[in-house]
């Protein structure tokens, strides 16, 4: 064993001693934040999802009654010529 | 579609559990080193590690046979690495001396015994930087520096000036008499007439650190219309000495 690993057996046996003791609250709690993550995250996306729906529906609508894609009529009458 | 949710609900708070109950020691442990506090108040350490394990459940169920441990593990010291934690300093614990990266290194290479590669991946760092680090904070870990020296008193220090002075004195006329050899030198080689730069900021020396004042005034009526080899007057002769 050389002398590097040795130091390196060491270190670890300093960090590994006396753990601190795990409160017992600590799994409800975790759970608690998550969830509320969780959630939060779900209310998220529904509105995001209902703001699609919404821009969509908006969208239909606007262009089943503006019609952009037809030609609108002509405003101008032609140049009368050679009568 | 409710009754699934359901049943993904109960599998993840089950399959939670068991991870928490299996891991939460050695993690706390980590955190507790990490924030540098004693084992029976840790409270930054809790909350550093309720917060990963809360973004561990959080993201259960998108793991997709990633090891859970892994991904509390990296939120730890990420979250460690970019928050608040830096601003506090350690009270007390194994770690208290090292720098927060310091710790984080060393908590990471020897405690988790994550590879150099991927603690250089997640800290963002070069590996050769990780590995100076961590030689750093293992050499302070294990030979820890002397505290700052104790205070002293005000009957020592004056028994240490009295002990001091003579010995100081002492060597001002040694150095005295030295100086005043290379003067001399100096002076027997401007009378043959072959002054160096060199001898000449000897002879200027030795005009500082000690003469009686007559000889050093004649010297210097003696120099002042004297010029060097080169034939130029050698104006640092004509300084007024400090007196000594």
């Amino acid at each position: 064993m050389n002398q590097s690993s040795r130091k390196e057996a060491a270190v670890r046996k300093l960090l590994e001693a006396s753990p601190p003791p795990v409160p017992h609250d600590l799994y409800t709690e975790a759970v608690r934040r998550g969830g509320r993550m969780l959630r939060r995250r779900a209310a998220v996306r529904r509105v995001m999802w209902f703001v699609l729906f919404a821009a969509v529906v908006a969208f239909v609508v606007w262009a089943s009654t503006a019609q952009p894609w037809v030609e609108p009529p002509s405003e101008t009458t032609p140049p009368l010529s050679g009568w | 579609m409710r009754g699934r949710q359901a049943s993904r609900d109960a599998r993840r708070a089950r399959e939670f559990e068991a991870f928490v109950a299996g891991a939460a020691g050695r993690l706390l442990h980590a955190a507790t080193l990490l924030t540098a506090e004693p084992r029976d108040n840790n409270p930054r350490a809790r909350s550093l590690l309720t917060a990963s394990l809360a973004y561990t459940y959080a993201t259960w169920d998108r793991l997709r046979g990633e090891d859970p441990y892994d991904r509390a593990r990296q939120q730890l010291a990420v979250r460690f690495a970019r928050g608040v934690w830096h601003r506090h300093r350690g009270r007390g614990g194994l770690l208290e001396r090292l720098a927060p990266q310091e710790r984080l290194i060393l908590v990471l290479r020897m405690y988790e015994g994550v590879a150099e590669e991927q603690t250089a991946a997640l800290l963002g760092l070069p590996v050769e930087r990780v590995r100076a680090i961590c030689a750093r904070a293992m050499s302070l870990v294990l030979h820890p520096p002397r505290g700052p020296a104790p205070k002293v008193t005000r009957a020592g220090k004056a028994a240490d000036a009295g002990a001091g002075s003579p010995v100081g004195s002492g060597a001002a006329a040694g150095g005295d008499a030295q100086a005043r050899g290379t003067g001399a030198d100096a002076e027997t080689q401007a009378s043959a007439g072959s002054r160096t730069r060199a001898a000449m900021s000897g002879a200027d020396r030795a005009d500082r650190t000690g003469r009686t004042d007559r000889a050093d005034r004649a010297d210097r009526a003696d120099r002042t219309d004297r010029t060097d080899s080169a034939g130029r007057t050698d104006r640092t002769d004509r300084r007024e000495p400090t007196p000594s």
